[in-house]
């Protein structure tokens, strides 16, 4: 089989004559979405007597739950139910998982919690504002444990356990050898290696998640209504947990969805939250995710780090890859999990002709989110590493960036070209799209700018990222990360079966539902040109309906909207269903027209003889005979107007004995080339300019192609320069806003410059591959190369946003000027809060050491103490509403006093949890006698976490730091006014201080 | 993201508004533009018992030319403010500082008082008031008092506004110079700056310097144009404190101020 040679050209070809399918067709489903008018998953009208569900959520990375006491929630007028942990278990079985490493995850957390955010009790009530309510008087007894955060700590021997029973944090190891890497290496001239991290982030949609189930007691089933996308392959999952067989499991998904971007797979969890939800208070259940939520706990894409190598000849030429990648998933390992270690893994050589190959590759389990689908999924966390490898290369052996590219790319000529580790790229020519670029986007041009900035000081940099984009995921894949013996035994998984119906009613109307939820992708408008071409008609004719019902629409395991199986899955199997529609009307027409088959043609609305036009009849008079005069078909032709096509390329197979697997059925490919400057005042980098060339096969329609290639453009700068989940190192999450959550907006974004050549897939009857995800993958490392470029350095971490290249940037600060006294800021050094200062106190130490240790009239002086209890020696329990400015939440607080040494030293130390989330903290407070009075030394270490921390983050540290200092100046002032015990202001002060920890931002 | 329970009162004057004020006690909060207190009341991050709700207040919603100072209502917009006509003439400074404040569509609801009274410290509109030797104007039972900015704001969140007290008025002196420059850094357009910095020329000698997002509150000091100008940044930087958040460290904000401030101070000067 040898490929069809590509077709150049740049930009949209303009609509004309000739079939539907190419045209850059403005899309069918704009004029409803613009006006307001989409019926997302909220609008749906939810059955009369719903009520409503609100998660609460764990404050902490980890921690056993103690006791849950939820008789005062209960109690609330509405409240309906309180559902935790302990209940789930009873009615339902823990998810499914991939390894063989026990990890049970349940829809609520059971004993323990795992992460900030893991939903550990639901409110159901008549109102959300009830629910929010009655969970703030949901008490939880946590003890807290320490937490692992990051990817290379947890996989060291003594680190704290997410889940002891799985005995580690790395579970699911495998190693893979292709070809001879060990002489490759041993021979080479040199060896290049890098360490590379890539970041978590997410993409956001406009809709969170919504879900509103309804148990069915009486036939024991469950109705979902949810905005997932799937892969349904995440259906038998929800079933099994339900404890149902997958008929008493009916999902159904909604008529738009405010974008997806792969997150939408991970309401899975909450659609049997609430169906088990509905089944205790025997009432629906809707649950409508808040944004906040979303961040904090929706998913992410997982962070990886990969230690990569290349053996190289001295002219650039590699001969062998090595890759040790480490992809840490957060807590839970969620189907179909670890897929984006694996749905790259044919691929890994990327668009190079490199014949040997090691990977080995460790799933790793930390205290944070549980990681899932995300736009490009694994292809960025590859290219990331293998092409910021590319470009090492270039600077190590003094070559230029893209010499190094063509030296190495897979040439044209050789398609279908089988890559080491098992993928078959369909069809390219890598070559001359490079150079096709290189030309049309003028890098001569891009050379004279950089070298005109370079002249002038300042930092310019050139990047280059080299892709192969993968299309519609082998649903094998996932199994390659079982050893081929337990693969034996289990059986074969292969495949991605694709369905699609074209329905023609009584009056010739064409309807046409397919196995891909909408996302917003234009999927509607792509297959009514499809349909239309093989029916004749116009695309405003077919009526597309991507609604789905798991009770009566077709639907398999690959359904759903995810890894661009659009294209050259679902797609596909419309255009089949609609060739046997054309080919029934056909038959059905040439009886009517008295001729042969062969010379009928279904056109402008017609069916009419190829050799006589005007022996015609119209679309719907032909069509309507099998619905109303079965008497007129062909002899043996079923009546009706109905055709679901099954689509499943034989090109999916198993992976091999020696572990070879095609990942995808087409592969693209993607030539990014750009330029930034580093702003010499702000640290922020400037995208110049920046070029994509794109060889996805066929375009089914240009304009939504270049839709969909502006938006993960977008995007992979976002993964660039902008969005990343932060945690700090004991767990508190960081960025449960949109002022700390960076999406870009319009302001952010620059030009994108496109360019196409079409090489037509030979395995699939359309030509066209997945085009929707290569700027993903392409544009991280496009960046990362040319900062790496403008900065000369060899590491370049990802988002790099102005603090980190600040950090790169700024040399050893100036000390301060001597006459500064409390230059020392606050400072998250990654950990905790800290700070100290110094006080001099007008009394003796005492009287100061007196005040802290007398509890008597304290409850009386602390501002909205609600109550105070001494509940050993030196510690106290307290009850307290506590605020700065606006903010205020209730607390109960415990303070311990320790190591007490008499008048002269004490430490502090205590917690506090409420609705706003938890602190601890501790200080030493230091009494040294001076000249008329006390010299009092303090140093303070706070940890928060919860939304205080998630939400808060912009003034935590700030305040923490004022608000303490603030307490120790009210007590030397106080302690001047001899008339107040210096003790209750003291401790007084201290809850203040703490509660102004939790200040929030504005 | 639901508010917990509270009475909503919509007074029908200032009288009105500040005797709701002294009957719901503390934790009453004055609703105008609502674009911090409603994401915080939805965040639960705030308590309140009531809102009095005086966006509609026809009273406060005036802005006007009293002695050499305009007084802006406290139900003026941000946006309104920007379009009054003498603005780039006599209020150099907030011409140059509002396009910076949130976005075009939060400017539409977002009130000039409503950002002084939160006390915010990265945001422009206190550190405006701040650097021109503005005043706020507040109303209680007790009748009515003026504070000046910089002892209004007294940290994080926070002023001297006493809890029965409402600002009825924010008071921009006007005619201060003839032009002025205002820069801040953020992550994006319209994100709440990490580090801000406004200029307008005193007199031929001297520069006024403001910087925000760098300290507890609005920093505002003197330029000497008479001394080195890098000196006084290299004293200015150290007196900020500075402090860490994941967008900035305080090395990081006090580099923003050794870099952006010449360039503000040249801009101010032209």
């Amino acid at each position: 089989m040898s490929a069809p040679a590509p077709i150049e050209h740049a930009g949209l070809r303009p609509a004309g004559e000739g079939p539907h399918v190419g045209r850059a067709l403005p899309r069918k489903e704009d004029a409803a979405l613009l006006s307001g008018r989409g019926r997302f998953a909220d609008d749906v009208a939810a059955p009369p007597g719903t009520l409503v569900a609100h998660v609460l959520r764990s404050p902490h990375a980890h921690a056993m739950i103690q006791r849950i006491d939820i008789k005062a929630a209960l109690a609330l007028p509405g409240v309906r139910a309180v559902i935790t942990g302990d209940d789930i278990r009873k009615l339902s079985d823990p998810f499914l998982v991939a390894v063989k490493e026990p990890l049970p995850q349940w829809a609520l957390a059971v004993e323990r919690v795992r992460y900030v955010g893991e939903p550990v009790a639901v409110i159901v009530a008549t109102s959300r504002y009830i629910a929010e309510d009655a969970s703030e008087l949901v008490e939880i007894t946590y003890e807290p444990l320490p937490a692992i955060i990051d990817t290379r700590e947890a996989m060291k021997e003594g680190a704290p356990l997410v889940h002891p029973e799985a005995r580690s944090n790395a579970v699911g190891k495998r190693s893979f050898r292709y070809g001879d890497p060990e002489t490759a290496f041993a021979e080479a001239d040199a060896v290049v290696e890098l360490t590379v991290e890539y970041p978590r982030n997410s993409f956001t949609p406009m809709e969170c998640f919504v879900v509103v189930a309804e148990y069915r007691a009486h036939e024991q089933s469950y109705d979902v209504l949810s905005n997932f996308q799937g892969p349904f392959s995440a259906h038998p999952v929800m079933a099994r947990a339900l404890r149902v067989p997958g008929n008493r499991l009916r999902l159904r998904t909604p008529a738009d969805s405010g974008g997806s971007f792969g997150i939408k797979l991970s309401v899975f969890p909450y659609i049997v939250l609430m169906g088990l939800a509905s089944r205790i208070v025997g009432k629906p259940v809707k649950w409508v995710e808040d944004r906040l939520e979303h961040l904090l706990a929706a998913s992410a894409g997982p962070n990886r780090v990969t230690n990569i190598a290349a053996a190289v000849k001295r002219d650039g030429r590699i001969t062998a890859l090595r890759m040790d990648q480490m992809e840490d998933y957060g807590a839970f390992l969620r189907a179909p999990m670890p897929g984006p270690l694996y749905r790259m893994h044919g691929a890994s050589t990327g668009a190079y002709d490199i014949k040997n190959l090691s990977v080995s590759n460790t799933i790793v389990l930390t205290n944070k989110a549980p990681a899932g689908l995300i736009r490009g999924f694994g292809g960025p966390q590859l290219y990331l590493a293998l092409e910021r490898l590319i470009q090492r290369i270039s600077v190590e052996l003094g070559i230029d960036h893209i010499e190094i590219i063509r030296r190495n790319l897979i040439p044209g000529g050789v398609f279908p070209y089988k890559a080491a580790a098992g993928a078959l790229y369909d069809s390219g020519d890598y070559p001359k799209a490079v150079e096709i670029a290189l030309g049309s986007g003028r890098y001569d041009a891009l050379v004279r700018r950089r070298n005109e900035a370079r002249a002038s000081g300042r930092h310019y940099g050139i990047g280059f990222a080299v892709v192969v984009e993968p299309g519609m995921s082998n649903m094998g894949y996932l199994s390659t990360l079982l050893p081929h013996a337990v693969r034996e035994r289990t059986g074969p998984k292969n495949g991605a079966v694709s369905l699609a119906t074209v329905n023609v009613d009584p009056l010739g109307a064409v309807t046409v539902t397919a196995d891909a939820p909408v996302q917003g992708q234009g999927h509607a408008t792509t297959l009514s040109q499809i349909v239309a071409d093989q029916l004749g008609l116009d695309p405003d004719d077919i009526t597309v309906n991507l609604e789905m019902d798991t009770q009566k629409d077709a639907w398999s395991i690959a359904s759903g909207t995810y890894s661009c199986r659009f294209s050259p899955g679902t797609a596909v199997a419309a255009h089949m269903a609609a060739e046997r529609i054309r080919d029934k009307l056909l038959r059905i027409a040439a009886k009517q027209l008295n001729v042969l088959p062969d010379d009928v043609e279904l056109a402008d609305g017609k069916a009419r003889s190829r050799s006589n036009p005007d022996n015609a009849l119209p679309f719907a008079r032909v069509a309507g005979t099998a619905h109303w005069s079965p008497v007129m078909l062909p002899d043996g032709m079923e009546p009706g107007l109905r055709e679901t096509a099954t689509w499943c390329p034989p090109e999916l197979e198993p992976p091999s004995r020696d572990d070879r697997i095609n990942t995808s059925l087409t592969y693209g490919f993607v030539f990014d080339m750009c330029g930034i400057e580093i702003d010499p005042v702000t640290f922020q980098v400037r995208v110049d300019r920046y070029v994509s060339m794109h060889d996805a096969g066929s375009l089914l329609n240009p304009l939504l192609a270049e839709g969909q290639m502006k938006g993960a453009f977008v995007q992979g700068l976002a993964s660039a320069l902008y969005e990343e989940f932060i945690y700090d190192e004991r767990g508190s999450f960081l960025t449960g806003t949109f002022a700390d959550y960076l999406v870009p907006t319009a302001h952010e974004v620059p030009a994108l410059e496109l360019l196409h050549i079409e090489s037509p897939s030979p395995f699939t009857p359309l030509g066209a591959k997945g085009l929707a995800e290569g700027n993903c993958m392409s544009v991280p490392a496009c960046i990362a190369n040319a900062i790496a470029d403008a900065l000369r350095v060899k590491e370049v971490p990802l988002p790099a946003s102005p603090r980190r290249i600040h950090a790169i940037l700024a040399g050893p600060e100036a000390k301060p000027p001597s006459t500064h006294t409390h230059a020392v800021a606050p400072s998250r050094g990654g950990r905790d809060i800290t700070g100290r200062g110094s006080f001099d106190v007008k009394a003796s130490p005492a009287d100061v050491w007196h005040s802290l240790l007398d509890p008597a009239a304290l409850k009386a002086v602390i501002p909205g103490c609600h109550s105070l209890e001494l509940e050993s020696e030196n510690a106290y329990r307290a009850d307290v509403s506590l605020g700065v400015g606006p903010v205020r939440g209730r607390f109960v607080a415990h303070v311990r006093l320790s190591d007490l040494e008499l008048e002269r030293s004490a430490q502090l130390s205590g917690d506090l949890a409420g609705a706003l989330g938890a602190a601890s903290g501790g200080g030493h407070v230091r009494l040294s006698p001076i000249a008329g009075g006390t010299r009092l030394d303090y140093d303070y270490t706070v940890t928060l976490s919860g939304k205080a921390a998630a939400v808060g983050g912009r003034l935590l540290d700030s305040a923490a730091d004022i608000v303490i200092r603030k307490f120790f100046e009210g007590l030397a002032r106080h302690m001047a006014t001899p008339d107040t015990s210096a003790g209750e202001r003291f401790l007084a002060r201290f809850w203040r201080g703490l509660a102004k920890l939790l200040g929030g931002r504005a | 993201m639901k508010p917990r329970p509270f009475t909503y009162v919509r007074p029908h004057s200032v009288a009105e508004a500040v005797a709701a004020l002294s009957r719901h006690g503390e934790s009453a909060r004055i609703l105008a533009g609502g674009q911090s207190l409603v994401a915080m009341l939805n965040l639960r991050l705030v308590e309140a018992s009531a809102i009095i709700d005086i966006s509609r207040l026809t009273e406060l919603s005036n802005m006007r030319v009293v002695g050499n100072a305009l007084e802006v209502g406290a139900a003026v917009t941000q946006n309104r403010l920007l379009t009054w006509p003498d603005l780039a003439k006599r209020l150099p400074l907030l011409a140059v500082a509002l396009p910076n404040v949130g976005h075009f569509q939060t400017r539409n609801r977002g009130t000039v008082c409503g950002s002084i009274a939160h006390a915010d410290p990265s945001s422009e509109i206190p550190l405006s008031l701040a650097m021109l030797g503005g005043e706020v104007v507040l109303a209680s039972p007790r009748g009515t008092r003026t504070l000046k900015a910089q002892e209004f704001q007294t940290g994080v969140l926070s002023t001297s506004r006493a809890p029965d007290e409402m600002i009825i008025a924010g008071r921009f002196p006007l005619d201060k110079s003839r032009t002025a420059a205002f820069r801040e850094v953020s992550r994006r357009q319209g994100d709440f700056a990490i580090v801000a910095i406004g200029a307008y020329l005193k007199d031929a000698d001297t520069i006024c310097l403001g910087i925000g997002g760098a300290a507890d509150r609005p920093f505002v000091t003197d330029i000497a144009l008479g001394k080195p100008v890098t000196d006084q940044i290299e004293d200015i930087v150290w007196q900020l404190g500075g402090h860490e958040d994941i967008h900035a460290t305080p090395h990081m904000r006090r580099d923003l101020v050794r870099r952006l401030a010449p360039i503000v101070i040249e801009e101010a000067r032209a």
